[in-house]
Order: structure tokens, then C-alpha cells, then sequence
């Protein structure tokens, strides 16, 4: 009986058989839609690249847009050159270049077209496009190239290059094929996905001689390209244009936000580049002279520098003391029991601290909070204390990153008990004394520029703040933002303990800490200096800092300055800041003396440092001291130009 | 006196086959099929008894194989399967095929083992699963899916037909969960239970029964929602994706859908007589891709039409036919038995093969015996066939005595 079953077994393989055969007929001589009609036609897949997303600001002025170029594909089978060094000599490169591209062209696939020369301009290209009918196996494609009219802010936006090969690997959904365009760094990375569009494909069938027969199965399988969303950020071009000619031969950041909204309106990284450079095909030549650069003009410092706040953290300590209950306005502290100098008077209140920034009265204000609670221990009191503090100055968004729309935020440092606990390896093995330096902003913080604007809008807020942010919407102002760009963020300090802090901000610009000069910008212009100790090359190169906002009542900007090596932070970095306010609240520039001193100063580090061997930082990182060498200025014509002879 | 038709689909389209490849591919294969023809000549030359005494030597060598293919493999396209020598890879999970063939008949061989009974059952099961789960853990599960194809022995030596009738249920229901939504399978299940019920003889309509019909429907719902989290849960990216234009070939058709979209262009431009040898146009320009290897039959397809793949599947049809009535001419079990896995492996290949490319099957990359470029398989397929001639040359001879 098991023997009847041989037959089941044949017939199933029969009925496989005539299944597929009957399948076959139906692919082969019934269904039309699998032919390619009499002629040996085969279909290609074309596939179409979207426009990126343009960029815009905040006044619809545009900062990024596409130019149409011209990328040379070869297909290395089909190629016939007669005269080898003739055809190099009218592309333009060398005889080597050309061997290893057509190796690689090769190796990749002898029929299949891969890049040639890349971003051809349209003068280029309508140099050769004459010549190139006389070589077989070259075909120019049209693309677009990444082009910065405004010449600015080239670190918060990044650039659009080809995708590495890490990133090829490692996505998530296959989208990105080798040789395509990816964001990198800044908001071309953030966005990436809005601007860059979805890449359509068309099939088209093609006879064996490369002619056009038309689309296949009428366009049943193509789909069109869906072109990138515009991003319009919150930014201002033309006071980010004045700023960033302020802060030429200088090393820092100028940051500014409106403090309602959270938009960042002002981002200047200094020394910086020209955006264009990393967008043209020579791309790996500029971007290695950026690398080298000893300036680092790569780096954004706005969120990716660290610097210690100096005397703009007075400011935080001032509100978590009153909050917690440790100070008061009229509080008065003297300069006697404090191992810290002060260059004021001494004998202040709290409003006369602010304005005068006293470090004995901080120090004073500090040890009070500390201790601030009913243990007796000095240590464990210490402990307790600085567990506190954490906890109040995290909720102005110090601790953590803030998450502003840029991809290289970097954390910082605000320490915690535990952190200390390390550093002199083990638990209450420290207290106030050790860590008192925290008091005006110096020690172990490190605070980025990004977190300290958010401080000044904070402030202006008189208790609250949105999350800093450059996206001002897609397609239209207020579409498409995130939503965590509309959460307010509370303090948890109350409105009045702000009123004293303002006063005392409002008569440090007036008559403090800042210098006089600032003042003829006349834009109620609120403002807390600091001073960054940076022992590098001596107290003459402190970083100069100012954080404020204007005006006092109802304020529309918030600014955050850093100038490195600058100094007094009444000085440089107060000037900076009030002329970027001036501008962008009178939308021109009447201190012009101001103006004036600013653009003459150079506070670039001294070439004598350049012999001096390189001292160990103090400080865990200070990413921003720089070893000197001939300048990189704001404009990519002075890569090599412009260099500053020391000074 | 059938032999010529085999050894027509051995050569004649394996010489084809070089002639389409790229050059580099046409050499390499060229010393393959000479290195066939040396292990055929020895398969003929020794004794038939040493394929039978050695049975269980050579499965436990392959097992030993696969298993240190595991830690001294060379990783090719994340799967830890080859061998490498020099410059050219030795695939084990090809040749475990052969010796779990040849160890189910040596074991099957044994007077009084019967399928019907469990403990039998499971030692065969053993046997077939151990080579499967090592297979798997390199990341080869094509490979594993062809031993799937013992079925049909075991089908042919007795096994309980509700086994092969549960699978086939299971993969129809398979793929009808890919393809419509629950609720509509659900009614469709409890509507067919309702017919079976109303068709039933009277008689037979006893509590019992009709509670196992209950049980075999929620059974079926509960395995149709399983389908789902498998998909989706379960199986790798890939091999979702491969499932899922199998339903739907247009959901991609730059992405996965590719592959298929084009190998079924390729054959439907051959129409009825095909473009001519070498006039194809899209094997040619690599449209199709690993068009050498698992997609060979788009080749055919297009450049010889429907009367080649005609050609193509009919000798398949005729080898498998004339394996299976020579297996149940064989005087021993064992040769039978191994005649029979010779016909289930070999099926299984090019049903799946020629399935996919014409988009019945989804895609699994493993090649059509004979037609395929590959020293593995090749030489893996020649020796399972060659070795069942050999048992056969051995009865014919008895014969003639």
C-alpha cells in the first residue's frame, strides 16, 4: 500500500510542474505588462534627486539655496578615449586622479555609471560640454549644490556632503545610497529628514543604444519626487552679519534669543568660515585646511565650548539663596572673613552686589546656603547642602543638555556631591571650603554659551524659559516646531526674588562693573559681566564674559557674549553684547565709538605664545585655548590671507 | 539506458551556464566541473558498501564540519558558513544534505524501525534537526529550509499523512493571514468547520467530534494571530521584507521589490521563443542581480522563452520521475530511502528556485541544481546523485546475473 504512494509523490511533482508552466505562459506569452514590446528594449530606473529644503530667517531673507550643477557619470565599458592627457588637461585634473577614478568606476561596475568629476559648475560644464561629445561613456547629470548668500553662521547650519560610508551602513531604513547627499553637523543634520525631501524613481524603457523609449508600464511604478520642506529659523541675518563682524580677531561666541519664544536669533561661533567652502567640489582640500586650522573654526562653541561662568552664575546664586531662604534684599555682607579679593568697596547689599559683582558677598551668600539646614556636621552639612544647590540650579537647565536643535550639544559640568565624593574619593571627605570657588562661577563648572543666554532669558522672563531653539517652522512660520519648543520651563523661584536681581543688573551696565561706553547704545540694557579665570597666560587673558537683556521692562533680546582671552568682562564682551542688542532693537548702530573700539580690538592669543610650550589646563577641559598661529578670519578668501601678524 | 537524459541535464547546461557568466565566474566554474568529474569517476569506482557502512561516519563528520564552521568560518555577508581555501570557499551546509540523507537510510535501513511508531519518529526527527539547528546558528536558513524536504520520504516510507496534511495547512494558512485581514480568515475558518459539520455523515456527529473540530478552529485562529507577531516579531528584516512582496511586489519597487520586480521582466521579455542565446538585455546589463547564481533562471527565461523554460522544467519533471520509480525498484531499503531524499532534495531546489523568480515563491537564496554557479552545491548535488546511480548500478548488475 506505501508503494501507491510513489504515485502522490510524481503527481505532486507534476502538479508543481504544470503550476509553473502555467505560470510561465502566462508571464511569457499572455501578460503584456512583462514585455518590452518586439524591439530589445530594457527599462532603466531614473532616479530623480528632490530639491533640499531652502533655509530662511526669521524675515524671510534666505541664508541657504540650491544652485543647479553638473555631476560627470562614466560608465567605464562604453568608454573610449583617444588621447588620454588631452582629455585630463580639459577636466582639469592630473593623470593619477583620473586612474584611480576609473578604478574605482571599474571596480564598482564596468556597465553600470558610476561619479565621475562631481559639481561641475555651469562654467565648467559649458567648458567640456562641446568637447564631451567626442567621448563615449561620460553622461552629465544635473544636481544642486548646497549656496550661503548671507556668508554666515556656517556652524549651526553644518554642511551637506556625501554620506561616509559609516553612516551608509548604519541606517536604520535603507534610504541613503553610496555617492548621495547627507546633512552634517548643525541643522542640516537636525532637519535632514524635512529638508531633504523624498528621492522619487522613474523606469524608463530604453533601447540597447541608451534612446529614451518612453515610461514603462505608463509610469504604474514611478514615483515623483517630493521636494524638501523649507526651514525658517528664528535667526536675524543682518544683526548675525553685524556680529560677526564684532567678534573678527576675536575667539568666542555671541549668542542671542528672544526670551517670549525661545528663538535663537543671533548664533556666532568665532573665528568661523564661509559655508560655501565646504559645499563646492573642493570640499575635502578646504575642510582639511579647516581641520588644521589651529583657531579650530570647526568647532561651535556656542554649544560645543565649555567655559567656566565667572561672576555671571552670581546671578543664579542670588535667586536659589533668596528662594531657599538664606538671603535677603537688604542682607549685608562686608569683605572681612572672605579668603577671596575684591576690587569694590566692600559693604554691600544684595542689589549693590549685583551691581558690583563682590566676591565676598557671593562667597558669604554660598557658605549660607550651604550650610543651610539643620546639620551640625560641617561635612555632612556640605553634603546635604550642595544636593540642594543642584537641584535648584538644574532647573535652569544647567545640569543636563538643554536639547536646542543641534546635533553636537555637549553636556558641561555641574557638579554634584557625588562628583566630589569621587574627586577626594570618598563621601564627606570635603565641605564648603573646598568647593566655595563655585560661589562666583569659577571650579569645576562648565557652563556652554547656549545654557548661559538661557540664563539671561530666564532672568528677562522673571522665572521661566522655552528651550533655545533655531526652528522658527516649515514651510511657514509656526508649522512643523517641535512641540517641546513651546513647553515653558519653570524655575522654581518666584517672580519677586527676579525684581532685585534685575535692579542690581539694570545699575551694574549704569554704573558697575561694565564699562561706561556702553551706555550710549541707551537700550535699557540689563547686564551681569563675569570673568573666566584662565591661568594660562595670566590673569590678562581671562575670558571676558557678559550675559543681559533689553530692555528692562518687557524685554525683546536676550544676549550671551564670550570673547576668549579678552579680559575684563565689563569690557570686551559687555560692548559686544549691547551693540548686538542696539541692533537688533533699533535695527542700526548709533554708539559708534563703541562700535568703532570693538571692531579695532584684537584679542586674539599673542604670538609670543605660540613659542611658549603649552602649560597643563587647570581646568578638566577648557576646550577653547588655543595655541596661536597665523590667523583664520571669518572669510574663506582669508584662509591663508588675512593672518594677523600678532600683536 | 535513462542516463543520457541525466547526463544531459548535468553538462549540457552547465557549460551554458559559463558561457553567460563573466569571464573570472566562466574559469572558476570551468575547474569546478573538472573537480566534478574526478569525485564522479571515484563515487563510480568504489565500493557501494562503503557509502552504506560509513552512513553514520560521514553524518557525524558533518556535523563536526558544521560545527567548526561556527568558530573558524570566514564570515561572509554576516552568515558564518564557508570554509575558505585560498581563494576559493567550501560551503558545509551543502554537503550535511548528503549525509543526513545517507544516515536517515542507514537508520531507516534497520529491519522493524516503522514510522508509525513515536519513538522511531523522534530519533528520525533527530536526526534531521541536529545538521538544521546548526545551520541556523551560522544564518544560513535557506540552507535549513531544504530539510524540510525529507517530508517526502518520509511520506513515501510511511509516515502518518496527517503530518505532511498538517503542514500544508499551516502554510496555507500562512500565507492567507499575510494576505487578508483577521476577521475575514476567522469567518472563513468557522464557516469551512460549519461545512465540514453539515457534510458529515449523522452518525458521526458525536460530542467528541465536534469538539475536536472546535478545538482544530480555535487552533487555527490562535495560529493565524501567531502569523502576525512571527512576521513582524520574529523573523529578521529581510526575510520580512522578502515575505511581504511575495503578497504585495509593488509595496518597494526600488527597495526589495526589486529583485523580484525584475527577474519577472527578465522572463516575461522572452515571450514564447526567447531573444536568442546571449541576446538578453536585462541579464545582461545586471538588472537582475546575482543573476549567475540564484536568479539563473531568468536567464533561461529570457533569452530562450517559454519553450526553454518548458525544455528546463520538463527535464526536472523527468529526472525526479525517473529518480522516484528507480528508488522503488531498489532491492535494499536503505538505497530506496536515499533514492527518495535524492528526488525531496532536489525538488524542494528547483521548486523553490524557479518559484521565486516567477514570483510564486518568496525569495530564498538557494540555487538550482545543476544550472547554478557555485563549486558547493555542484559538487554537493553531483555527489547525491551519483552516489544513488552507483546504488543503482549495483541492483542492475544483480540483475543481470
Amino acid at each position: 500500500m506505501l508503494e501507491n504512494r510513489k504515485w502522490v509523490i510524481i503527481g505532486v511533482f507534476c502538479l508543481v510542474g504544470l503550476t509553473y508552466l502555467a505560470r510561465l505562459f502566462y508571464l511569457q506569452v499572455l501578460d503584456d505588462t512583462y514585455s518590452l514590446g518586439a524591439s530589445k528594449n530594457s527599462i532603466k530606473r531614473v532616479v530623480e534627486i528632490p530639491y533640499r529644503g531652502q533655509i530662511y530667517d526669521r524675515n524671510n531673507q534666505l541664508i541657504v539655496y540650491n544652485t543647479p550643477v553638473y555631476d560627470l557619470y562614466v560608465t567605464p565599458k562604453q568608454v573610449k578615449i583617444p588621447d588620454t592627457s588631452a582629455f585630463c588637461r580639459m577636466m582639469d585634473i592630473t593623470r593619477a586622479d583620473f586612474d584611480s577614478i576609473m578604478g574605482i568606476a571599474v571596480n564598482y561596475s564596468p556597465v553600470k555609471p558610476s561619479l565621475f568629476l562631481r559639481q561641475l559648475s555651469k562654467e565648467d560644464f559649458a567648458r567640456i560640454q562641446d568637447a564631451l561629445v567626442d567621448y563615449r561613456g561620460f553622461e552629465p547629470i544635473i544636481s544642486s549644490m548646497r549656496t550661503y548668500p548671507a556668508h554666515t553662521m556656517a556652524n549651526a547650519l553644518g554642511y551637506v556632503s556625501e554620506i561616509s560610508k559609516k553612516q551608509l551602513e548604519d541606517q536604520d531604513i535603507m534610504y541613503y545610497r553610496q555617492g548621495d547627499y547627507i546633512g552634517h553637523n548643525g541643522l542640516e543634520e537636525e532637519y535632514e529628514e524635512q529638508l531633504r525631501g523624498k528621492r522619487g524613481v522613474k523606469f524608463m524603457m530604453q533601447n540597447v543604444r541608451g534612446v529614451n523609449k518612453g515610461s514603462w508600464k505608463n509610469g504604474a511604478f514611478d514615483t515623483l519626487a517630493v521636494a524638501g520642506q523649507n526651514l525658517i529659523t528664528g535667526i536675524d541675518v543682518e544683526v548675525q552679519k553685524y556680529a560677526d563682524t564684532l567678534m573678527q580677531n576675536k575667539v568666542g561666541a555671541v549668542l542671542a534669543v528672544e526670551p517670549s519664544t525661545g528663538e535663537i536669533l543671533v548664533s556666532v561661533s568665532a573665528p568661523t568660515y564661509d559655508p560655501n567652502m565646504l559645499s563646492s567640489r573642493f570640499f575635502s582640500k578646504n575642510y582639511r585646511a579647516l581641520i588644521k586650522n589651529p583657531y579650530k573654526p570647526l568647532i561651535n562653541r556656542p554649544v560645543m565650548a565649555s567655559y567656566r561662568p565667572g561672576s555671571t552664575f552670581k546671578l543664579i546664586q542670588a535667586l536659589i539663596a533668596q528662594q531657599q531662604g538664606s538671603l535677603f534684599t537688604n542682607t549685608y555682607y562686608g569683605h572681612g572673613g572672605s579668603p577671596m579679593r575684591c576690587h569694590c568697596r566692600g559693604g554691600n547689599d544684595l542689589r549693590g552686589a549685583v551691581q558690583n559683582s563682590c566676591n565676598p558677598y557671593f562667597y558669604n551668600v554660598f557658605r549660607k546656603f550651604i550650610y543651610h539646614n539643620g546639620e551640625h556636621n560641617t561635612f555632612k552639612a556640605s553634603a546635604i547642602g550642595l544636593h540642594e544647590w543642584h537641584n535648584m540650579v538644574e532647573k535652569f537647565g544647567m545640569a543636563d543638555r538643554l536639547g536646542i536643535d543641534l546635533p553636537s550639544e555637549l553636556k558641561g559640568n555641574l557638579p554634584t556631591p557625588e562628583y566630589y565624593d569621587k574627586a577626594y574619593r570618598g563621601a564627606l571627605r570635603w565641605k564648603f571650603s573646598n568647593v566655595y570657588s563655585l560661589s562666583i562661577g569659577e571650579g569645576e563648572l562648565l557652563i556652554s554659551p547656549m545654557k548661559l543666554v538661557n540664563l539671561a532669558a530666564t532672568i528677562a522672563n522673571r522665572g521661566w524659559y522655552i528651550t533655545p531653539h533655531y526652528i522658527k517652522g516649515f514651510g511657514k512660520a509656526g508649522t512643523g516646531v517641535p512641540n517641546q519648543y513651546h513647553q515653558h520651563h519653570e524655575t522654581g523661584i518666584d517672580y519677586k526674588y527676579y525684581l532685585p536681581v534685575i535692579d542690581g543688573m539694570r545699575r551694574a551696565v549704569l554704573a558697575g562693573t561694565v564699562t561706561p561706553l556702553v551706555n550710549t547704545t541707551n537700550i535699557e540694557l540689563c547686564g551681569k559681566s563675569g570673568t573666566s579665570q584662565n591661568a594660562k597666560y595670566g590673569h590678562k587673558y581671562d575670558h571676558s564674559i557678559f550675559i543681559g537683556f533689553a530692555p528692562m521692562n518687557n524685554p525683546k533680546i536676550a544676549v550671551a557674549v564670550f570673547v576668549e582671552n579678552a579680559g575684563w568682562g565689563g569690557k570686551a564682551a559687555a560692548s559686544v553684547a549691547a551693540l548686538v542688542a542696539e541692533r537688533y532693537l533699533k535695527r542700526k548702530t548709533e554708539a559708534l565709538v563703541l562700535d568703532a573700539q570693538v571692531k579695532a580690538s584684537n584679542y586674539l592669543p599673542p604670538a609670543s605664545a605660540l613659542i611658549a610650550p603649552k602649560p597643563k589646563k587647570p581646568a578638566p577641559k577648557d576646550t577653547t585655548q588655543k595655541p596661536a598661529k597665523p590667523l583664520m578670519a571669518t572669510r574663506p578668501k582669508s584662509i591663508t590671507g588675512t593672518g594677523i601678524s600678532g600683536n | 539506458m535513462g542516463w543520457l537524459n541525466v547526463y544531459a541535464a548535468v553538462y549540457s547546461p552547465e557549460a551554458h551556464t559559463s558561457l553567460f557568466d563573466l569571464s573570472t565566474n566562466a574559469g572558476k566554474q570551468l575547474m569546478w566541473i573538472g573537480t566534478t568529474l574526478l569525485l564522479i569517476i571515484c563515487i563510480l569506482v568504489i565500493n557501494h558498501t562503503v557509502f552504506d557502512t560509513f552512513a553514520f561516519i560521514f553524518y557525524g563528520f558533518m556535523i563536526l564540519m558544521l560545527v567548526l564552521v561556527l568558530f573558524l568560518g570566514s564570515n561572509i555577508n554576516g552568515s558564518r558558513s564557508w570554509f575558505k581555501f585560498g581563494s576559493f570557499t567550501i560551503q558545509p551546509a551543502e554537503f550535511a544534505k548528503v549525509a543526513t540523507a545517507l544516515a536517515l537510510a542507514k537508520y531507516l535501513d534497520v529491519p522493524g524501525i516503522n514510522l508509525s511508531k513515536q519513538k522511531d519518529l523522534l530519533w528520525v526527527g533527530g536526526i534531521i534537526l541536529l545538521p538544521c539547528i546548526l545551520i541556523i546558528a551560522s544564518n544560513e536558513t535557506g540552507s535549513t529550509l531544504v530539510f524540510a524536504s525529507f517530508v517526502i520520504m518520509l511520506y513515501r516510507e510511511g509516515l502518518p499523512s496527517w503530518i505532511p496534511a498538517l503542514g500544508i495547512t499551516a502554510a496555507a494558512l500562512f500565507i492567507v493571514a499575510l494576505v487578508f485581514p483577521k476577521l475575514y480568515i476567522f469567518l472563513g475558518v468557522v464557516a469551512l468547520l460549519g461545512l465540514i459539520i453539515l457534510i458529515m455523515p449523522r452518525h458521526n456527529r458525536s460530542v467528541t467530534n465536534l469538539i475536536g473540530i472546535g478545538v482544530l478552529g480555535i487552533g487555527m485562529m490562535i495560529f493565524v494571530t501567531g502569523v502576525d507577531f512571527f512576521v513582524n516579531g520574529v523573523l529578521q528584516k529581510h526575510q520580512r521584507n522578502r515575505i511581504k512582496v511575495l503578497v504585495d511586489p509593488t509595496i518597494d519597487p526600488l527597495g526589495v521589490g526589486w529583485n523580484v520586480t525584475q527577474a519577472k521582466i527578465a522572463i516575461g521579455s522572452g515571450r514564447l521563443q526567447g531573444k536568442g542565446f546571449l541576446e538578453g538585455t536585462q541579464t545582461k546589463f545586471d538588472f537582475v542581480p546575482e543573476q549567475s547564481t540564484d536568479f539563473i533562471f531568468c536567464t533561461i527565461g529570457e533569452e530562450h522563452g517559454f519553450i526553454g523554460g518548458l525544455v528546463v522544467i520538463a527535464l526536472f519533471v523527468g529526472l525526479l520521475s525517473r529518480i522516484v520509480i528507480l528508488a522503488e525498484k531498489q532491492r535494499t531499503k536503505f538505497a530506496r530511502v536515499y533514492g527518495y531524499c535524492v528526488a525531496g532534495i532536489i525538488f524542494f531546489h528547483v521548486m523553490v528556485n524557479i518559484g521565486m523568480t516567477i514570483g510564486l515563491m518568496p525569495v530564498i537564496g538557494i540555487p538550482l541544481p545543476f544550472f547554478s554557479y557555485g563549486g558547493s552545491s555542484l559538487w554537493s548535488f553531483s555527489i547525491l546523485l551519483f552516489i544513488f546511480l552507483k546504488l543503482d548500478s549495483r541492483r542492475t548488475a544483480l540483475a543481470r546475473r
